[in-house]
């Protein structure tokens, strides 16, 4: 038998012995196991800040770690740095490229990074008298979707070109590519204790990496469209996914495999964006119909909706304090709700 | 000559993905899991512990809100 008939005769029985190992664990499901737990209270959340000054459709925003500060990115060439509390804007930073599709804000507090369809993810240092470009990291073939820092000197990158990628922001190189996703990476989240991290992809597939070894450790299927948005439970031990294929689900990284699906029959739009609450709880999910809807994890019932913009939500975010969430839209505004 | 070195070049390249998958897989075959019905308990447990402190599932008194705007007080 040639190399390659072999090849793919053990490709289909490793596959085979993946999916019998899943189901000889898969002895309930999330839903069922959590029957017996007290509902999540009808959640009946209020805008208490608009945040109007973007000019153009808003596809990113990042939340400080300061609970008060975040960074939001709009096709209008900005980046916008806002107090939250207050609802002023603290900074602009204009940007070379208008074709933004991520911004981050690094744990410090001292820098923020943006990038879109320039292919390259762009740091910036706040902390100078006038805001300084720092970095161009320039090696991706394809759009940043993502972008995600570690430290002050190491950040993540996901792309249009398949692979995701850390950076050593002090020689701008890349440290560690991370190869094996066969469509555009679209999201990614990094695990609470920064060991690993999962990516999203328009293969329907998400990944979990290590950082620093660069090696996929998982797969996780079920979706059947590009997966948009994606995010760890703060346990660390379960992530939650949105797709165009109009659900989000609950992937166990222990279990190694779905265990709850959030779907409704009325709901027939792409989900953009998602966050959770502090406890894991809720999960807000940000889809394609101008809402943001709010499911109870555990159960998989939808407890309540974010009506108010008048567009596509593009993007979500909960401060680490969990007082609030965040919704940015293509209607150019931001929403803070508690 | 031209076309049967790049469908050789295509063969080998199709040779090295495949290798590569099926290294792939092996990894991913080789991890241990864990039964559904523990993830969930855990799972329950961790959103159970933290319930308390969370904001967004408790509610949070106006007097704490930084976001609600304060409205001024009228003396009648």
């Amino acid at each position: 038998m040639g190399e390659m008939e072999q090849m793919k005769k053990e490709a289909e029985a490793l596959k085979t012995q993946i999916e019998a190992a899943r189901k000889a664990v898969h002895d309930t499901d999330m839903a069922s196991a959590a029957a017996g737990v007290a509902p999540a209270p009808q959640v009946q959340l209020k805008t208490r800040k608009t945040l109007k000054g973007h000019l153009a459709k808003i596809y990113a925003m990042h939340w400080s770690t300061d609970n008060r500060l975040m960074v939001s990115a709009s096709q209008d060439g900005k980046l916008l740095i806002w107090d939250s509390h207050s609802g002023n804007k603290v900074n602009a930073v204009p940007l070379k490229s208008s074709w933004v599709m991520t911004c981050a804000y690094a744990p410090s507090g001292n820098l923020v990074a943006s990038g879109g369809l320039d292919n390259m993810c762009t740091v910036y240092n706040l902390k100078t008298p006038v805001i300084k470009t720092v970095k161009e990291l320039d090696a991706h073939t394809g759009y940043l979707s993502c972008a995600r820092f570690l430290s002050d000197t190491e950040i993540l990158t996901s792309s249009g070109d398949t692979t995701c990628a850390l950076w050593d922001l002090e020689t701008g190189k890349q440290k560690t590519v991370f190869l094996n996703h066969v469509g555009d990476c679209m999201c990614l989240s990094l695990s609470p204790d920064m060991n690993s991290f999962v990516s999203g992809a328009c293969d329907s597939l998400a990944k979990l990496w290590d950082v620093r070894d660069g090696q996929c450790k998982q797969t996780f299927q079920g979706h059947t469209s590009d997966i948009n948005a994606i995010s760890f439970i703060p346990s660390g031990n379960a992530i939650i996914t949105g797709s165009d294929d109009c659900t989000c689900k609950m992937y166990d990284i222990r279990a190694d495999q779905e265990v709850i699906c959030y779907q409704d029959a009325a709901l027939n739009s792409g989900v953009t964006s998602l966050a959770l609450s502090t406890s894991g709880r809720l999960i807000f999910a940000g889809y394609d119909d101008f809402n943001c809807n709010i499911w109870d994890s555990l159960k998989g019932e939808k407890v309540g909706v974010l009506s108010g913009h008048d567009n596509r939500v593009s993007c979500t975010g909960v401060p680490e304090d969990g007082m609030c969430v965040c919704t940015g839209s293509w209607d150019s505004f931001l929403k803070i709700w508690n | 000559m031209v076309s049967k070195m790049s469908s050789k070049m295509v063969g080998s390249n199709n040779l090295a993905h495949a290798r590569r998958m099926v290294q792939q897989l092996r990894v991913e075959a080789s991890i241990e899991r864990i039964k559904v019905s523990k993830a969930s308990a855990d799972l329950m447990r961790y959103c159970g512990e933290h319930a308390k402190y969370d904001p967004l599932l408790m509610g949070i008194p106006a007097s704490e809100n930084p976001f609600k705007d304060k409205k001024p007080c009228i003396i009648l």
